[in-house]
């Protein structure tokens, strides 16, 4: 009985395992497509460190450990830095789009 | 059930080193591969999750047909305790390590399925070179499913020291702790291979991470606690080496996380983070290694087995390959960015990393000191808990300072006259504490612990003042109360406020550290009935002896009631006692006869102690059993002769010596209390000893406040915000 169990466990695991490697072209293609760029993936965690940085900078400014100056400088800065991402991320998604559509 | 558990196991082996191979072909970048990896790690979960449930089964019916079982249980063990007795055993706590490994590998890589197309390949086959390696050193060297031959009438029983509620927590806690550092091992090492060296790996696997801290923290507590209540010495921390090993990675682990925050924000310190998170994993496995191999003496002596050299080699292979890719990678591994100040957070981070690792270091240089000694000498030479204290304790007193400092001060930099303005209370609240403390005590006497004292203060009141200043800024942007304002501001930010109750429990913690061993008063009293001594300021008279025989567990008790009595007044009574248990079952293997077996096993004690906020009266006791001995000797030899002639099938006979020899342990029972030998109490005043498990707690609160997420919903809000307030700027540039 544990035998034929054991066998029932194993025929499962070797289908549920390969289940990806019968996929058609198409769900392959659709498979690809769910799994997030690495550019964009690192853009995203530049861009939400970003906006950690801002946030935390304006809880210092309003506890008093950044002078309304300091802040100012930081802040123009940062908000530099976040936009230049942002544009640096729209223009990783368009291009992981065209290869996307390239790939198709 | 013990055959299907054991086929799963080896069919888990082979599907370990399928995942990793499927990983291997699929950084190529085929995702139908990097997907059967994924589901052959799932697999391998429910595989390994099946092979435990087997031997949980096969404890909890005393399968004595399994040899682990027979070794580490008996039928006289505590149902409670038969069920955590897997991990006393090498096999099960192999098996731990397995089944942790392959239910958080499973977490990580569903978490992040659709994420990191070029890490997560790598660090499947990473992940899955690591279960290979634990489920085959189970196979071929600890094998949970070892049959015994004929079978044993019964088992050796679980060593009576795990017998404790901590016991049965602690093990998976610090296995978690350990297991749980293996996710950004390998997530960092898959960033080292691809060069994808940004902070997206640490964006996810920093809560595995946390997690791993925090288990590894706790577990350390409860050993602690155990240490504390069972082993009858007196103390928490005897800078064991296993205590050692599980410290070293919680140190480096801790250096980790503040530094990781560094990088995210500032994009520096990524050498330093791969280092830490290599080390941090490398001393994870030392730890296991150092419990399982038996290198070094230790109060873990029941950890020693076989599996140390290959354990070691993988440690081998774990430093070597880290380093090399380490070595290979730094040219993309520099920050052009540089620390702008040392009036910055990450400036304080970074001292308190370096203070972090120092510690480590000593603790490490310690705890081999006994191997360095004889490679160098040809004979073992240890250090004693003095040398440990000397060198961290000046190290863990800046530690609370800076810990203190780190979060007054705000990213790049803050001016030199913010900093005065920002330090200046709590440098007061540290002032005015040291001078009390040389006014009405003798604290004075200990310099070391007045500074602690002093530094722990300034921590607390810099905490304090920063969770008063947040609630002000809160309140000034959204208004409401106080109370509401502080919640908000946790909501708001759970991992900085997270991290800083965890900052004001490990000052507790400490502050109850220096107290207790600096201000410790510990004396050990020979006494019998009707007699006292004195210690500190409380009278203890040793009142009567208790003896208590149970049966079910194969134990004898002896055990004593003290009469405390401070400043002349009644304080408290005390029952401190001491465990023997049977050589049959009762967790020691029988080598003298079956009376004798009881006193030459091991031991243990169940201390007497008095809990106040102000600290702890504790008490064990050993009693002498000299004057029983001949008593031993003879019930022995009784014993002896009745069962030569009989057959160990013959059950009736065998019935009959049981019941002899319960006749002769209760003739002992009742000589011990009608004519009681002297025993000698170790009698401990230790001050503040009971905040070290309050402090723990607030850092472990702590702890799940920055590691629970933070609502999706709100995630997005914040997000959605800036986006929006950034667009506009977009727009406009």
């Amino acid at each position: 009985m544990e035998i034929v169990l054991a066998l029932v466990i194993v025929a499962a695991v070797v289908w549920f395992v390969s289940v990806p490697l019968r996929r058609s072209r198409d769900e392959e293609a659709a498979a690809s497509q769910r799994v997030e760029d690495p550019r964009v993936a690192e853009l995203e965690a530049r861009k939400e460190a970003k906006y950690r940085e801002i946030k935390d900078a304006e809880l210092d400014r309003e506890q008093g450990k950044l002078s309304q100056a300091d802040w100012s400088r930081q802040d123009a800065e940062l908000r530099r830095d976040a936009i230049a991402i942002l544009k640096e991320l729209d223009e990783a998604r368009t291009a992981a789009e065209g290869e996307v559509a390239s790939k198709r | 059930m013990i055959t299907l558990g054991a086929a799963c196991l080896i069919f888990a082996f082979v599907v370990a080193i399928f995942a990793a191979l499927m990983a291997l072909v699929g950084t190529r970048g085929d995702r139908r591969f990097v997907d059967s990896s994924r589901r052959a790690v799932y697999a391998f979960a429910a595989l390994v999750t099946v092979s435990v449930v087997v031997v949980e089964a096969a404890f909890a019916r005393t399968d004595l047909s399994l040899q682990v079982v027979a070794d580490h249980s008996s039928t006289t063990t505590p149902a409670f305790y038969r069920l955590t007795a897997m991990w006393s055993s090498q096999e099960g706590s192999l098996l731990l390590w397995a089944w942790v490994l392959s239910l958080t590998s499973s977490a990580v890589l569903f978490a992040t399925r659709n994420k990191h197309r070029e890490l997560a390949p790598w660090a499947t086959a990473i992940l899955m070179g690591l279960g290979a390696f634990f489920t085959g050193l189970m196979l071929f060297d600890a094998n949970p499913f070892a049959r015994l031959s004929p079978v044993p009438p019964e088992g050796v029983g679980l060593e009576p020291l795990l017998r404790h509620p901590a016991m049965a927590i602690h093990p998976p806690m610090l296995y978690t702790g350990y297991v749980f550092f293996a996710i950004p091992f390998a997530f960092a090492i898959a960033a080292l291979v691809t060069r994808r060296l940004d902070a997206s790996w640490i964006r996810s696997t920093r809560r595995f991470a946390l997690i791993a801290w925090l288990c590894l923290g706790v577990g350390i507590l409860l050993g602690a606690r155990w240490s504390y209540s069972e082993l009858g010495w007196g103390g928490y921390w005897g800078w064991d080496p296993v205590e050692n090993a599980s410290l070293m990675p919680w140190l480096v682990g801790t250096a980790f996380l503040h530094s990781i925050m560094v990088q995210e924000r500032r994009g520096m310190l990524r050498v330093w983070n791969v280092t830490l998170i290599c080390m941090t994993f490398s001393l994870a496995l030392l730890g296991t290694f150092l419990v399982r191999s038996g290198i070094l003496q230790s109060i873990h002596a029941f950890g020693e087995s076989t599996v140390g050299g290959p354990l070691l080699a993988l440690i081998g292979l774990v430093v070597v390959g880290s380093a090399l890719l380490i070595a290979s990678r730094v040219p993309d591994l520099r920050s052009e960015k540089r620390i702008e100040s040392i009036f910055s957070r990450e400036a304080i981070f970074l001292v308190n990393n370096l203070l972090l690792v120092g510690l480590a270091a000593v603790i490490f240089w310690g705890t081999f000191f006994p191997l360095i000694s004889e490679l160098f000498t040809g004979s073992k030479a240890s250090l004693a808990a003095p040398w440990f204290d000397r060198y961290t304790t000046p190290l863990a007193i800046l530690l609370v300072l800076f810990t203190g400092i780190g979060p007054l001060f705000a990213w790049r930099r803050v001016s030199f006259g913010a900093a005065k303005r920002l330090l200046a209370r709590p440098a007061l609240v540290a002032l005015v504490v040291t001078g009390l403390l040389i006014a009405f005590t003798d604290a004075d006497a200990h310099p070391w612990a007045l500074v602690m004292f002093a530094f722990a203060a300034f921590a607390l009141a810099a905490l304090v003042q920063e969770f008063a200043r947040g609630a002000s800024a809160y309140r000034s942007l959204s208004g409401g109360s106080y109370p509401r304002a502080l919640a908000g501001l946790f909501a708001r930010n759970r991992r900085r406020y997270g991290g800083y109750v965890v900052h004001a429990g490990l000052a507790i913690l400490l502050i109850a550290v220096a107290a207790s061993s600096s201000f410790q008063t510990s004396r050990d009293l020979r006494l019998r009935p009707g007699q006292s001594a004195t210690v500190d300021n409380y009278t203890i008279k040793y009142v009567k002896p208790t003896a208590e025989i149970s049966p079910a567990e194969q134990r004898l008790t002896f055990g004593s009631v003290l009469a405390v009595s401070k400043d002349g007044k009644s304080y408290t009574t005390l029952y401190p006692s001491r465990n023997y248990y049977s050589g049959v079952g009762g967790g020691t293997p029988l080598t003298g006869g079956p009376i004798r077996s009881f006193f030459e096993g091991e031991a243990t004690s169940e201390v007497g102690r008095k809990t106040t906020v102000g600290g702890d009266i504790w008490t064990s006791m050993i009693p002498d059993l000299g004057p029983l001995n001949p008593l031993i000797n003879k019930s022995d030899r009784k014993l002896e002769k009745l069962g030569r002639g009989v057959s160990p099938k013959d059950t009736r006979a065998q019935q009959v010596l049981g019941a002899l020899q319960g006749l002769a342990v209760r003739k002992i029972e009742q000589t011990y209390l009608n004519d009681p030998p002297p025993v000698t109490f170790r009698v401990n005043v230790n001050p503040l000893v009971s905040w070290i498990w309050v402090g723990g707690a607030i850092a472990v609160i702590g702890g799940l406040v920055a590691i629970w997420p933070a609502p999706e919903a709100r995630r997005r809000r914040v997000s959605d915000v800036y986006a929006a307030r950034l667009a506009r700027e977009l727009g406009r540039a």
